[in-house]
């Protein structure tokens, strides 16, 4: 037998499809000047919220009585708040109470939510039907603030049991979603041939389903952390969440409220702020989504 | 019978296009033809030929990058081309109808069809409600609806495709439009429902002596409704005859292979004839003739020097093969004058 | 319809229920003694059992809940610790105040959203377009409380145009309660304008393309009767659907801006109640807000039957 000649194989290697594939969509991401604008600031939102320490030119907490309601300065940036507090330090470390509070609520949302919308879709049957999702549905019903308002006041105020209260308040719209996923690829080939096969429940879960649903995972969690956010901000604002002397943006608005005709800075540096991360989170998220499914839109 | 009729409707070197980011494409090429008074012109070709871009220009209803680049359009004796929005609509679903492919979603799905055929009469009629209703139910009638004045407070969806065609048709005809366009009217319903319809858009023309300008890539359907056929390539009218001509005797090699391709009866063939290769895409449009790169009998010229329109006892025709130069002509070898192999490139007009 | 009614308000009976056993148990975990609340710290150890006694304090969790319930569905929602007035009669009493301002904030956001909406999708592309769009995207990352402070600060501090809190009845001066309500309204209503503007303007894009349209423009229609006599109760179908579902956020909305705007309104109330820890108010607050998204979301899936003939309304699963 003749030699089996070498194939032809282009010179370069050939490309993971896969790896083609997340090419391809970042092009998109990165074409979509509004989504790279969000990420941008988004995670140079990050950056000052971890470095922030190393940033802020003052202790956020530190009080100085003869530089009180001092409007922006070369020295103050931002101004000074009525306990002569340096605003730009404390605006610095809202950037971490925020995003710490966006990424913790949501995680435990998700941490809920991923496994119930997942059981729920898959096995369906009673539990789904008239437990879980007539509980989502009255949560649902109940206001998100209200009920992050409650629970807050059930737990007790401060930071921690605020993102605890948030998280909870967020879980039954990932509930809801993974589970409308789930039931979506249950009916598919791969599943099927799945069971066929002999894979645990478990297991053809874990692998199979869940990756498959990862996409509007994704996008629910980026838009729940812009979400999340403007609700730890309501709550501070109404003395449920951060406490003093620690800053947050929410607390620091309801303080500058009261100095809007002496010292407007004090209300309008934190509150930019807190626009600013919402808008830029939810460009990146809507880029997100534009990514993964440009027929989302 | 042409040149004793008057022409209802007068399309004069009509090119449109589609604007671009930067340039612009060119889809109609010089269409030009008539449509005489109470006849009925079928207008045939494959799809993206440019005969729904015909209809529409006449009706001005271009997508939004659709631009008419030069030509004219002539209606009872004003240029269409040259009307603004405004006068534009006071001859639709007036003086000039039409009538779409898709019956099923024409219709707006949150009003009664009642509603939406007496819409037009409040339109271009200075009537009441009433009135206008009344004569909703005179078209049901006209156009076959059973129980018409019930049909009347239905929504689209509860009635069936051939019924909501014919809610379009009394909705065309509401206004006693002078030209009737119908843009593959029977395309998406049943062989049986089609036919009743056509047989409808028949009787209607014949009773109204109105115009019917039909758009179809049916040769069935031609041979059925055609007074006067037109044959349409790649923008461009390549041939016009009346109907027992066209089927008889048709000219251009395009229109033979339509027409062999149709299956018949009688004859029993393992194969139908095909025509080669499909309808060449706007940038990549032959320098000469459009039909060149299929053509069974293309010669050399024929992929560099568009052919005239050549007019001949009511019977026009687009094609070397009809001209005295033919002959001439050097017999296709795939090389060019210098001996060098013709490659894309040269035959691709710039 | 009948088995559809049937169905639905079975459904949201259901649901109902679900909302008082969770406002129920979130009540009755939150620390505190709400007779000592009453009494104070001097009180004996005797009166205080003898008022928890009174207020059924020493029931089980399972009998005070259905005893809390029995007297909901007769209308008594009990008393405040506060004061000793009916909560319903608090209710009522800050209702009308909450439902101006929702029903002021709903006029502002369609007031913008529909002319916004409607503008950007039939000018697609243009300048209208792209300051529609910007508005969109601000306005939903805009935090009602952040631009309500920031309405206060530019138009009430600086400009002196409107007062920067505060609030007068209706029946009291109709223009002056509105003038004080506007800027509450505004701060409200931006952000479900934007929200609505954007599906309205993605929505009535997506009616545009449709052949009804065309046969709209060829019966000889103008863009005008097109839009609004065709293009837009379809495109209006799906806009009322999500803004039933935005509703909630919409009422967590009024919460903070009551506060911000020192509105005594049912947001207001609840407020003050949750940090007094006055359970009777919170638990009536709540139930009525529940209410409101589940009366109102009832209503849209009516609303909607009616705007869009295709749907039948069964009893068949959803």
């Amino acid at each position: 037998m003749a030699q089996v000649e070498e194939t032809h194989l282009p010179k370069e290697k050939i490309e993971n499809p896969r790896v083609r594939m997340w090419k391809m969509m970042f092009g998109r991401l990165f074409q979509n000047k509004l989504a790279v604008f969000g990420g941008v600031v988004t995670f140079g939102l990050i950056f000052t919220a971890i470095f922030a320490a190393w940033l802020a030119p003052h202790d956020p907490t530190e009080q100085n009585y003869s530089a009180v309601l001092q409007g922006p300065s070369l020295e103050y940036w931002f101004g000074t708040d009525n306990l002569g507090r340096d605003l730009f330090s404390r605006v610095i470390y809202g950037a971490q109470v925020s995003l710490q509070a966006g990424l913790i609520s949501v995680g435990i949302a998700l941490a809920i939510g991923v496994p119930i919308g997942l059981i729920s879709g898959y096995y369906r049957g009673f539990l789904d039907e008239y437990i879980i999702m007539r509980l989502t549905d009255a949560m649902l019903s109940i206001p998100a603030l209200v009920l992050a308002l409650a629970l807050a006041a059930v737990l007790g105020a401060g930071l921690t049991n605020a993102m605890i209260a948030i998280g909870l308040v967020l879980t039954p719209n990932f509930i809801r979603l993974i589970r409308g996923e789930v039931l979506a690829h249950r009916e598919k080939e791969y599943v099927e041939a799945g069971k066929a096969s002999g894979i645990s429940d478990f297991k053809l879960i874990i692998k199979h389903i869940l990756p498959n649903t990862m996409a509007p995972i994704m996008v629910q969690a980026t838009l729940a952390i812009a979400a999340a956010i403007i609700v730890e901000a309501s709550l501070s604002y109404l003395g449920l969440g951060t406490q003093p002397p620690d800053p947050s943006w929410g607390s620091m608005l309801a303080n500058g409220q009261g100095y809007l005709d002496s010292a407007p800075w004090i209300a309008l540096f934190p509150g930019f702020f807190i626009f600013l991360t919402v808008i830029s989170i939810n460009l990146f998220g809507d880029g997100i989504r534009d990514m993964l499914d440009p027929k989302m839109k | 019978m042409g040149e004793k009729m008057d022409a209802q409707l007068k399309v004069e070197d009509l090119h449109v296009g589609f604007k671009q980011k930067k340039s612009s494409v060119n889809i109609l090429n010089g269409v030009s033809f008539q449509v005489y008074k109470g006849e009925t012109l079928c207008i045939v070709g494959e799809s993206g030929c440019g005969k729904s871009l015909t209809s529409l220009s006449i009706m001005g209803l271009l997508p939004k990058q659709g631009e008419v680049q030069g030509g004219k359009i002539e209606f009872e004796g004003e240029n269409l081309v040259q009307k603004n929005m405004k006068q534009m609509s006071r001859l639709r679903g007036n003086d000039l109808s039409m009538i779409f492919q898709e019956p099923m979603t024409s219709l707006n799905p949150v009003h009664t069809v009642g509603k939406q055929v007496a819409e037009v009469v409040r339109t271009h009629r200075q009537v009441g409600k009433k009135e206008a209703y009344s004569r909703a139910l005179e078209m049901f009638e006209l156009v076959g609806i059973p129980s018409p004045a019930e049909r009347l407070h239905n929504y689209p969806h509860e009635l069936s495709g051939g019924m909501r065609q014919r809610v379009m048709i009394a909705m065309a005809l509401a206004c006693n439009p002078k030209l009737l366009i119908a843009d593959e009217p029977t395309t998406a319903l049943d062989v049986t429902i089609q036919a009743q319809i056509l047989e409808l858009l028949n009787d209607i023309k014949a009773e109204r002596q109105m115009s019917i300008m039909m758009i179809t890539h049916d040769l069935g359907v031609v041979s059925e409704v055609a007074d006067r056929v037109l044959v349409m390539y790649a923008g461009e009218v390549i041939e016009c005859a009346n109907n027992r001509q066209l089927f008889n005797n048709p000219q251009h090699p395009y229109t033979q292979g339509l027409i062999a391709s149709i299956p018949k009866l009688k004859e029993e063939k393992d194969e139908l004839p095909i025509i080669e290769g499909s309808v060449p895409s706007p940038e990549k449009m032959p320098k000469g003739c459009r039909f060149s790169t299929r053509c069974p009998f293309a010669k050399q010229e024929c992929l560099t020097d568009s052919p005239p329109l050549q007019e001949a006892e009511e019977h026009t025709v687009r094609c070397w093969m009809h001209t005295d130069r033919w002959e001439e002509m050097t017999p296709w070898k795939g090389v060019d004058e210098d001996g060098r192999e013709a490659t894309e490139q040269d035959l691709i007009r710039s | 319809m009948i088995s559809f009614l049937l169905r639905r308000t079975g459904l949201m009976i259901v649901i109902l229920f679900l909302v008082s056993v969770i406002v129920f148990a979130l009540v009755n975990v939150l620390p505190g003694d709400p007779a000592l609340l009453i009494l104070g710290q001097e009180a004996t150890d005797e009166s205080l059992r003898a008022l928890r006694a009174e207020m059924g304090l020493d029931q089980p969790l399972v009998v005070q809940y259905f005893v809390w319930v029995g007297d909901l569905l007769q209308g008594d929602f009990g008393q405040s610790f506060r004061n000793n007035t009916e909560v319903s009669s608090l209710l009522i009493q800050k209702i009308p105040v909450t439902l101006q301002l929702t029903v002021m904030s709903f006029a502002v956001a369609i007031l913008i959203a529909i002319p916004a909406g409607i503008i950007s999708a039939t000018r697609k592309g243009t300048l209208w377009d792209s300051s529609a769009t910007v508005f969109a995207l601000s306005g939903v990352s805009l935090p009602p409380f952040w631009l309500g402070i920031l309405l206060i600060f530019i138009f009430a501090v600086t400009l002196g145009w409107f007062p920067p809190s505060g609030y007068v009845s209706l029946t009291e001066n109709v223009g002056l309660s509105l003038w004080y309500m506007l800027l509450p309204a505004v701060a409200l209503g931006v952000r479900l304008s934007a929200e609505l503007t954007r599906m309205l303007r993605s929505s009535l894009l997506e009616v545009l393309e449709s052949d009804f349209i065309r046969t709209g423009y060829a019966k000889g229609l103008l863009e005008k009767s097109v839009v609004f006599g065709h293009a837009l109760r379809n495109s209006i179908i799906p806009v009322i659907t999500v803004s039933g579902l935005q509703f909630a956020t919409f009422l967590g909305g009024t919460v903070i801006t009551e506060e911000i705007f020192n509105i005594p309104g049912l947001g207001q109330l609840l407020v003050q109640s949750i940090l007094t820890r006055d359970f009777p108010v919170v638990q009536g607050a709540v139930m009525f807000m529940a209410f409101a998204v589940i009366f109102i979301n009832f209503t849209i899936d009516i609303v909607y039957s009616i705007l869009d003939p295709r749907i039948k309304l069964t009893g068949g699963s959803n």
